[in-house]
Order: C-alpha cells, then sequence, then structure tokens
C-alpha cells in the first residue's frame, strides 16, 4: 500500500446490529424450523466467522410456504390498490429507518464494503419499495388496459451479490401488482432477507404475503417447479436460468430470468481520460466485480491505449482492499470460498492462455476470501477471461482501432445485458448505442441504478425486465 | 370456349431470402381442400403439391433472416411502415385469388372466405400503422433520482421462427407474421400443415412489395419437422409457437430454452378480434440508455 494514501482506520460499529444465533423460516408471519429441522450456517466472508444458524427450506418447507401465499393471495389482491401501496410505503419507511442497521448486516453477511451497502444498496432498496408503491393505486393507467390483474403466488430466487437490493426489486412489484410471494435468498447471504421479514412484521403486512424461505439449490428448484406458483423470478446465473426455463416448459407459468453478462466498455480516443478511468474502475471493481452488468472487458481504443492503462493502473494502486466495516475501503471480500475458487482459477486460466496478468501491491487480509484487483492485457476474443463471466474483480482489456470493430467486439458474446460508451461526440454515443446489443447501455458513466428505469438482458442474459413500468409486466396477467 | 382450356397449375414453391425455390429435400405432400365433418371420411379435392421443407431448408431460411435482419431493423420505423401498406396494397389487388384459397383451405363459402380475405387485409394495415408508433407506447424517458438522463425504447429481439396456427390460414397466419415484422425483426414462418398455400401465395404478394428479401420467408411441409430444427437453432432469437400442438409446444420449449429464445406460448386467440399489442411486444427488447445531464449539483448552477 502506498503509504501517502493511508488513512486512519474509521470502522463502522457493529453493535447497531443484533444477530441472533439462530433464524427459522418466515412462513405465514411466524419463523418457524424446517420440517426435517436442516440448519446451515452463514459465514461473514471478511473473517470467516459463524454469524448465526439458518433453518434450511426443503421441499415440504416450500410447499407449506406456497400453501401460505395461495391462501393471503385471495385478501391481498382484493385490496384496493391504495391500502397495498400503504403497506409498502411502510416498509420503505422503515428501511429508510433502519438503514443503517440493515447497511451493517449486509456487509457483514456479504462482505461487500460498507460505503457500498450504506450509499448504493440500501438507499436503492427503500427507493423500490416507494417507486413500487406509487403504482399500486394506478395499475389502471400502467399501459396494460384497464384493471390489469395479478398472477398469483410468486417464486423467486435471488442471488449473494446484493442479497437486499434484489429482495426488493422482486418484492416490491410482485405486492404492489397484488400478487403474493415466496422468496429464497441465496445460502450465503440469507440474513438480510429474515430482517426484512421482520420489516413486514413492523409493516404490519398480512400474513402470508411475504415468505421467506433460506436454503440451497434445490430448495430454489422446488420453487420453481411447485404446480401451484404462477410467476417464477429469478436472478442468477446463466446456466441455472436455461434449466429454469426447461422446467417451466409446457406450463402457464410466467417467468423472468436476469442472467448472466460479459459488459463491455468501450473507450474512444476523444473520450475524457480521468473520468473514463472512474468509471471504468466503478464498471468491474464495484461490488468485487460480483455484478451481472459489470464492465469486465474494456475495450480501448488503440492510440491511447498506452495512457489509459497507466492512468487505471495508478488509479488501482490507491484502491483501499480489507475490512468491509471500515469507511475507507473501497474493496471488500469476496462473498463465499466457492466463488473465490471459481475466481482464481479462470484467472489462472487466463494466464496459461497467455495473457498479461497485472494487480497493484496490495496485502490481503489473512483470513476471510479476498482477490486483489486485476486486470489482464494482451487478452483476444478467444481467451476464456474474455469470454466467460468471472464475478470478481478481475478487468480483461482488449483493443479495438474503429467504431464498427468496437461494435463488432462489444456484440460478440453470447451476453447481452450492460456495456459502456465513453466518448465526447454525442452522435458517436447515439450511433453506437444503437447498435450495441445489450440491455443497459451507460454513456460517459457506468454501473447506475434506478427504480424508474428498465434493466435486463438481450440474448443469454435472460428476459424479461425490471424497474419501472416495464418492471409491472412482470407480475400481471397481460 | 372455355370448357376445351385447359388450366395452368402453380408450382407453389417454399420463400427463402426473396427466391423461390424448392425444398431442398426434393420432396412434396398434397394439399387439398378441406372437407366438411360430414363427409370427413373422404379425402379433400386435391389442389396441389405443396413442397415438403426439410430441416435444412429451416436453416437456410435462418440465414436469409438473419442477412436481411441488419437492413430491416435499421430502416426508419416510417420506411417500414410505408413497405408494409405496400404489401396490403399488393393483397387488396389479389383478393380474388386470395378468397379462393382460403375457401378452399378452410371450407368457407366464398362469401364467408372473401369476409375474412377482407379481414386480413385490414390486419395488415393495421400492423402497417404501428411501425413508428409502438416505441412511443411502450418505450419513455425515465425520471432518474440523479443528475442522469435516460431514455427506454424497444428493439427488435432478432431472428424469429413463427409456426403459423393451424386452422385460420390466412388471417391467422397474417395475424403472426405482422406483427414480428412490423417491429423490425425478420422472421421464418412455417405455414399451416394442412393449409398451407394461401402463406405460399402471401410469399408472391411480399415478393413483389418493396419487401426486402429475407425478412419473411416461408416453408411448408410437416410442422414438427421444420419446427424442432428452428427452436434448437442458436442463432434464432424467439419462436412463436402458435401452430404447435401442447405436446409439440412443450418440446419446443425446452429445446427453445438452449440459448434462451423468447417463447410466446400457444393460446386460444380469436383472430377475428381486434389484437393488442401483445403479439408485438412478446418480440421487443428494452434498451435503456443513460448519460450524465451535466448538472453542477451543490453550486446550484448549470449549464
Amino acid at each position: 500500500m502506498a503509504s501517502v494514501f493511508a488513512y486512519a482506520p474509521a470502522l463502522e460499529s457493529r453493535s447497531i446490529v443484533d444477530i441472533a444465533p439462530s433464524y427459522g423460516l418466515f412462513i405465514d408471519g411466524e419463523f418457524v424450523e424446517a420440517a426435517d429441522g436442516k440448519v446451515f450456517k452463514t459465514v461473514s466472508p471478511s473473517t470467516e466467522e459463524v454469524l448465526s444458524e439458518v433453518a434450511q427450506a426443503g421441499e415440504a418447507d416450500v410447499d407449506r410456504a406456497v400453501q401460505a401465499a395461495r391462501k393471503a393471495f385471495e385478501k391481498w389482491s382484493a385490496l384496493p390498490g391504495s391500502e397495498r401501496a400503504k403497506y409498502l410505503f411502510r416498509i420503505a419507511r422503515i428501511i429508510q429507518e433502519r438503514s443503517r442497521e440493515l447497511a451493517v448486516l449486509e456487509t457483514l453477511d456479504n462482505g461487500k464494503p460498507i460505503k457500498e451497502t450504506r450509499d448504493a444498496d440500501l438507499p436503492l432498496v427503500a427507493a423500490h419499495f416507494f417507486y413500487y408503491a406509487g403504482w399500486a393505486d394506478k395499475l389502471d393507467h400502467a399501459g396494460f388496459g384497464a384493471n390489469p390483474r395479478p398472477l398469483g403466488v410468486a417464486g423467486q430466487v435471488i442471488p449473494w451479490n446484493f442479497p437486499l437490493l434484489m429482495l426488493a426489486w422482486k418484492i416490491a412489484p410482485a405486492l404492489a401488482t397484488g400478487n403474493t410471494v415466496v422468496l429464497k435468498p441465496a445460502e450465503t447471504t440469507p440474513l438480510s432477507a429474515l430482517f426484512f421479514a421482520d420489516i413486514c412484521r413492523q409493516a404490519g403486512l398480512p400474513k402470508g404475503v411475504v415468505n421467506i424461505l433460506p436454503g440451497y439449490g434445490g430448495a430454489g428448484a422446488a420453487l420453481v417447479a411447485h404446480p401451484d406458483v404462477n410467476k417464477v423470478a429469478f436472478t442468477g446465473s446463466t446456466a441455472v436460468g436455461k434449466e429454469i426455463a426447461r422446467t417451466v416448459a409446457g406450463t402457464r407459468k410466467k417467468v423472468t430470468l436476469e442472467l448472466g453478462g460479459k459488459g463491455a466498455n468501450i473507450v474512444f480516443d476523444d473520450a475524457p481520460i480521468d473520468q473514463a478511468v472512474e468509471g471504468i474502475v466503478n464498471g468491474i471493481f464495484f461490488n468485487q466485480g460480483q455484478v451481472c452488468c459489470a464492465g469486465s472487458r474494456l475495450l480501448v481504443q488503440e492510440s491511447i491505449q498506452e495512457d489509459l492503462l497507466e492512468s487505471l493502473k495508478r488509479r488501482l494502486s490507491t484502491l483501499r482492499l480489507g475490512d468491509p466495516l471500515d469507511k475507507n475501503t473501497d474493496i471488500g471480500a469476496i462473498n463465499s470460498e466457492e466463488q473465490l475458487t471459481r475466481i482464481t482459477s479462470l484467472v489462472e486460466q487466463g494466464e496459461a492462455e497467455g495473457a498479461e496478468r497485472w494487480s497493484p501491491a496490495c496485502e490481503l487480509p489473512e483470513s476471510g476470501y479476498w482477490f486483489a484487483p486485476t486486470l489482464f492485457t494482451n487478452v483476444t476474443q478467444a481467451h476464456t477471461i474474455a469470454r466467460d463471466e468471472i464475478f470478481g474483480p478481475v478487468l480483461s482489456v482488449l483493443t479495438f482501432r474503429t467504431p464498427d470493430e468496437a461494435v463488432a467486439k462489444a456484440n460478440n458474446t453470447p451476453y447481452g445485458l450492460s456495456a459502456g460508451i465513453w466518448t465526447e461526440k454525442g452522435s458517436r454515443i447515439l450511433a453506437v448505442a444503437n447498435r450495441l446489443r445489450a440491455g443497459v447501455v451507460w454513456s460517459n458513466t457506468f454501473n447506475k441504478f434506478d427504480p424508474t428505469s428498465p434493466f435486463g438482458g438481450y440474448k443469454e442474459s435472460g428476459f424479461g425486465r425490471e424497474g419501472g413500468r416495464h418492471g409491472l409486466e412482470a407480475y400481471l396477467d397481460v | 370456349m372455355s370448357d376445351s382450356r385447359l388450366s395452368v397449375l402453380k408450382t407453389y414453391k417454399l420463400y427463402v431470402g426473396g427466391k423461390f425455390p424448392r425444398s431442398e429435400s426434393g420432396r412434396v405432400y398434397e394439399v387439398t381442400t378441406k372437407t366438411s365433418a360430414a363427409d370427413a371420411a373422404g379425402k379433400g379435392k386435391w389442389l396441389a403439391n405443396a413442397p415438403l421443407s426439410s430441416r435444412k431448408d429451416a436453416r437456410d431460411a435462418v440465414v436469409a433472416a438473419r442477412k436481411a435482419f441488419g437492413g430491416w431493423s435499421g430502416a426508419t420505423a416510417y420506411n417500414r411502415g410505408q413497405v408494409l401498406y405496400r404489401v396490403a396494397e399488393m393483397l387488396e389487388g389479389r383478393r380474388d385469388q386470395f378468397t379462393r384459397e382460403v375457401a378452399d383451405a378452410e371450407g368457407l363459402s366464398k362469401s364467408k372466405a372473401a369476409a375474412v380475405v377482407d379481414a386480413t387485409i385490414d390486419r395488415w394495415v393495421w400492423y402497417a400503422g404501428w411501425t413508428d408508433k409502438i416505441a412511443q407506447v411502450v418505450g419513455g424517458g425515465n425520471p432518474v433520482a440523479g443528475p442522469f438522463f435516460n431514455l427506454s425504447s424497444p428493439e427488435p429481439t432478432g431472428v424469429v421462427a413463427v409456426l403459423a396456427p393451424q386452422e385460420s390460414s390466412f388471417l391467422g397466419l397474417v395475424s403472426v407474421v405482422a406483427p414480428v415484422i412490423a417491429t423490425g425483426n425478420t422472421a421464418v414462418v412455417v405455414a399451416s400443415e394442412k393449409s398451407p398455400l394461401p402463406a405460399l401465395s402471401l410469399a408472391e404478394v411480399l415478393a413483389t412489395s418493396d419487401v426486402p428479401g429475407g425478412v419473411v420467408n416461408v416453408l411448408s411441409g410437416r410442422t414438427a419437422e421444420i419446427a424442432a430444427p428452428l427452436a434448437a437453432h442458436q442463432d434464432v432469437n424467439a419462436i412463436d409457437l402458435a401452430g404447435a400442438d401442447e405436446t409439440l409446444a412443450k418440446e419446443l420449449e425446452i429445446a427453445a430454452a438452449d440459448n434462451l429464445k423468447r417463447v410466446l406460448r400457444p393460446q386460444p386467440v380469436d383472430y377475428a378480434e381486434t389484437p393488442g399489442i401483445d403479439r408485438m411486444t412478446a418480440f421487443l427488447e428494452t434498451k435503456t440508455v443513460w448519460h450524465p445531464t451535466g448538472s453542477l449539483g451543490a453550486s446550484g448552477s448549470s449549464y
């Protein structure tokens, strides 16, 4: 670490969050044990400390939760939209009130820096509930015809990279449109969803409207396959997304899938270099790169490659990796040992295939799961690291000469989730954005999210959109 | 006088990439008139030998559709509307021919068939008017909480395989094909298995209507045989299963999961009713483009 930039530690207190030694499943408004009594431990990725023991949902629990949701659906969907709206506004407000507690909790359970949970995740979580609360009594005006109806019970499976934000993306529109939900959080990050159950209780949400089932992939698969689930929403890997698409084939279940990505961040020779460097860093090192829309492929115009790489490397040398609860920390822990292994093996493959690896001087803590910010040069499109989603703080740098080449390379992937464009020329932004096959295009910025803005992918990045008016369609019978 | 004249029969052909090839397989099958339930035992009257398309024909059609996609999706919406309207003009000119074909295909009286053809032409006109409006209806500007400006706009998803409805050989066909191309997609259409002739004749109309070759490709034959390679094809982006029965639809949906095709499942549709926009939105992606607004924030000033 360059000592010039050393800061005194500024630790966020963890005393604000009270984590119980054990948690149950949240079914029909109650915390209950799993039918077969199974539990699993959730650990803090930065220290490997066991945070809590959590009930592990099995098939019987999925069935119980779906039944509870089905029973609750009748009354919940019959409520006037204005009443549903008030519940959602209450939830949004309680999230704001408890945001510091939830930010600390999320950082402990996920490993991401407090700076991100506090300044990005939690404000967005509250914003999503506020946004969709306002839709609940205005559905007639959403453009899907008069009196659009809810689908019924929504089975939702979410990943570990943004545990609470993905919950908000799924639950807020589902409830606003009158559906009831059974949500399965990821096995490595179950805690914030269980705290959310408590928020539902504080908000007085009717029993059974929201059910939370911590568990593994098997519980998710059972939920997706359950015959009494009307809607499946999934965020996660493309491989699992394909499996889900096969499972629901031939049924009437409506499905939305938010899957992987291999986003291209394209920097043209007239781009403002300093801003672009910030955008590149934000694009791939935000949340340790564990972001489906991460800008993991940097496409630089050849003439500025040297200057840009020099600035980028200088900037990377100032990133601080360490205790996620330290407010100065830029890069936290990788979410799990399994994920660390995956990143490590892909990076080794990158080296073996001849790409050039570089990381700033960076000391990794003794315990926990850590990976230094890494960039690869001399990368070609044939390299595994340019094709496979790494889902970690690893950037592959490729070059191009003409806008046509940039577009061709950016689109040369089965994914189509996100892309970035850096140039001062407006017409170039519009022309390139037009030709990119990606659901979100950030020009002269990157990794920006907002509840009013549809998000979702082309091609194998999945189907459907979350956010905005478009996000309502996934939960309505239209 | 006319009694002694032998009429000229038509060799119906496929329509792929703007050309009219025979099936690569060299196979044909007999197409007959639809017989009423009362004399269902008897076979209908022979009408023509239609091409029995092979998997290779399906793949060729996908290649043609992919090749046409850039130009068609890149054309202005106004231009696409003009081209589609031109199709309606051509259809109107062939009204009698289609009335005859629909009457034979669906076992309708001449007047009923004429009504179906009129409805079909009107349906085409309806979609022609949508090309430059759909973006305004389903896109929009989003009020982002921050110094950014972003716009969501619909874009065609790509190459769409369309299994035309089995019963409604012309109105149903147009009702599933027009929305796909109105929005800028290109299509590989599998005609009704029993009644493919209106679809093959529609191809002749498209060929003379400024619709670029490859934008619509029409195959006739066994739906299950042609649909399987289309559902599994890695370069097909979406599939409309309107013409598949329940068992086939499930198989195809499973195959379609391989590259996460957009799937429109078969559902009961009354094609006589005015359609909503669902068949268009089913094959549209939404792209959201962000840009900083240049607000200077804390200082309170701005550009």
